[in-house]
């Protein structure tokens, strides 16, 4: 029984801190609440120092429930960073909304929690507790708007189809358990690799599993919640929805697909390609019609996990290192234009339909220049982020000759380039509307915003350090 | 002899009951009764299992479904108090602002 406290130290600091907050929240006036947020800030620099102190560390911990491997804490880091950027600008949302703050940032911190042990995880039991973890959090999040209709509503939609792709997941991994004795990773893909002669009820598992990381993901055809989902949430949780939690179960599938059924590959292949392309056709063709911009910005999600599962299918290391590189990218630009719409939606989110946007890009040059380098990233054209993202992915599909998955890659993501390329003509060719409130940019979303621009710019001119760091972290 | 297979047989009809509930019924209660029956049938999957490989995990993991099921029923019925509270209604029929 060995106990390696390092390998689970940044979801210690989390989980101290997420209760510390909790007991705090009576005793803090709700105008004073604000400083809460600065407590769970102090709360994830800790957990960053929790990471540094096991870098480079490799370990089965916790009787091989937990990897401390470098892919593990590549997706921490990561994890930390999404979090960080939205607890920042939910500071600025919650007191502008005037919602309930000690209990939201109580619950950012538990569901960042689920997300490091997601990516961890070398157990089912663990990652099924890591999803649920983040799951109950994010469904509460979701309807945190507790007096608005179109929160709850998103809150329960989110819900009702976690909660049932949940059990098929669960009803997966039992059937997983059934055939292979063990719910630990890597014993499952001993009892795999030593028994050729695969069983039904094996099969029956790996699809149900895929159905349940499908829902999480948002791949098509299990993707219809998310549409709403997003619309419906507060923005900083729609950003959490949309990179954290897509980015936990993407990451959880990686390894599972990687490291657990590795010599199932041709079988899981077979059914990941049909869904790719329908995941990046769906969301790039139903973003074309979209005119709320949260909406639009959903379906380029769907569209963006499309992509990443071209890289998933092609299962070469190439592909994990391509899967880490796109996830930050993805995480800078998204975060990015969502930062922007929170900005430009103003109290209650009232403008949040593209129209809002005609002639901003005049009115306010910054917001013009960020929002449109985001989605220029997003339609992945060259010397943004986007781009080289897509290249990595696209190649290491190529490398495993996919070539009809690439050219319908390809074919997807131009038709991506007329949606994105709306909301920036529209921004500089529109007719500028006269305000009631006036749009106002807080100091810290505008540091927050310069940085993710320049982020986004730098990845895409200059790739190779996080290159690099992508390649350590791809190798299991 | 009781068997595996029978424990299968059962476990898959409870889950098909859970299925067609959450898919045909239109009040949230009872589609969040029959996302419960879903969870159930795992439980009695994984026991069944866990007995048949004399290999404890699976009861372990029964319980920590168990223990799950009740932490997300608790947020469900929240979320539908939230819901009741602004529109007065129980039918997923008419929580319809947003459609896709």
């Amino acid at each position: 029984m060995d106990i390696n406290y390092t390998a689970i130290l940044p979801e210690i600091m989390l989980s101290l801190v997420g209760i510390c907050i909790m007991l705090l929240i009576p005793f803090v006036p709700r105008e004073r609440q604000t400083h809460l947020g600065y407590l769970a800030l102090a709360g994830i620099v800790l957990a960053f120092f929790g990471v540094a102190m096991g870098w480079g560390q490799t370990d089965l911990a916790f009787s091989e429930m937990i990897f401390q491997d470098d892919f593990g804490q590549f997706s921490k880091i990561f994890f930390l960073f999404v979090s960080t950027v939205i607890l920042l600008i939910s500071m600025n949302y919650l007191e502008q909304e005037k919602l309930f703050q000690g209990e939201f940032f109580v619950l950012l911190l538990f569901a960042t929690v689920g997300m490091l042990f997601m990516a961890t995880s070398a157990d089912l039991i663990m990652t099924f507790l890591g999803l649920e973890v983040l799951s109950i959090s994010t469904y509460i999040l979701a309807g945190f708007k507790e007096r608005e209709r179109k929160s709850s509503e998103a809150a329960w939609k989110y819900f009702l189809l976690g909660a049932f792709s949940t059990a098929f997941l669960l009803y997966g991994i039992a059937f997983v358990y059934g055939a292979t004795g063990s719910t630990k990773y890597l014993q499952i893909a001993e009892a795999i690799q030593a028994s050729p002669d695969y069983s039904l009820i094996l099969f029956v598992g790996l699809g149900l599993m895929m159905v349940g990381f499908g829902f999480k993901v948002a791949l098509a055809p299990f993707h219809a919640w998310t549409p709403d989902v997003y619309e419906g949430a507060p923005i900083p949780i729609t950003a959490l929805l949309a990179v954290a939690s897509k980015g936990a179960a993407l990451l959880a599938l990686v390894r599972i697909l990687y490291q657990v059924f590795p010599d199932l590959s041709q079988q899981w292949q077979a059914i990941l390609w049909p869904m790719a392309v329908m995941t990046m056709a769906i969301g790039n063709i139903a973003a074309l019609t979209q005119s709320n911009i949260k909406r639009m910005l959903a379906y380029s999600s769907i569209a963006h996990a499309g992509y990443l599962l071209v890289g998933l299918t092609a299962h070469n290391p190439l592909a994990t290192q391509g899967i880490l590189f796109y996830l930050v990218a993805y995480a800078f630009m998204t975060l990015g234009a969502l930062i922007v719409v929170q900005i430009v939606g103003r109290r209650e989110e009232q403008h949040t339909t593209i129209e809002d946007y005609n002639g901003i890009g005049y009115r306010y040059p910054f917001l013009g220049i960020a929002l449109s380098v985001f989605l220029i990233s997003l339609a992945g054209i060259p010397a943004t982020a986007g781009f080289m993202g897509k290249l990595f992915v696209f190649s290491a599909a190529v490398q495993s000759q996919m070539y009809g998955l690439v050219v319908i890659a390809l074919v997807t993501s131009a038709i991506g380039l007329y949606y994105y390329l709306r909301v920036i003509v529209s921004m500089y060719m529109g007719e500028f509307k006269t305000e009631k409130i006036p749009i106002t940019i807080s100091m810290p979303l505008r540091i927050i915003l310069t940085l993710l621009v320049l982020g986004t710019l730098y990845l895409g001119i200059l790739p190779g350090s996080l290159l690099n760091l992508a390649e350590e972290a791809a190798s299991f | 002899m009781v068997d595996i297979t029978h424990y299968l047989v059962l476990s898959t009809i409870v889950f098909s009951i859970g299925v067609v509930g959450v898919l045909t019924r239109r009040n949230v209660i009872i589609i969040l009764m029959s996302i419960e029956l879903m969870l159930n049938s795992v439980n009695l999957n994984l026991v069944a299992f866990s007995d048949q490989l004399q290999d404890p995990s699976g009861q372990v993991f029964a319980i920590f479904v168990i223990t799950v099921a009740a932490a997300e029923a608790a947020v469900g019925l929240g979320i539908i108090i939230a819901l009741f509270r602004n529109k007065e209604t129980v039918n997923v029929d008419e929580i319809d602002l947003m459609r896709g």
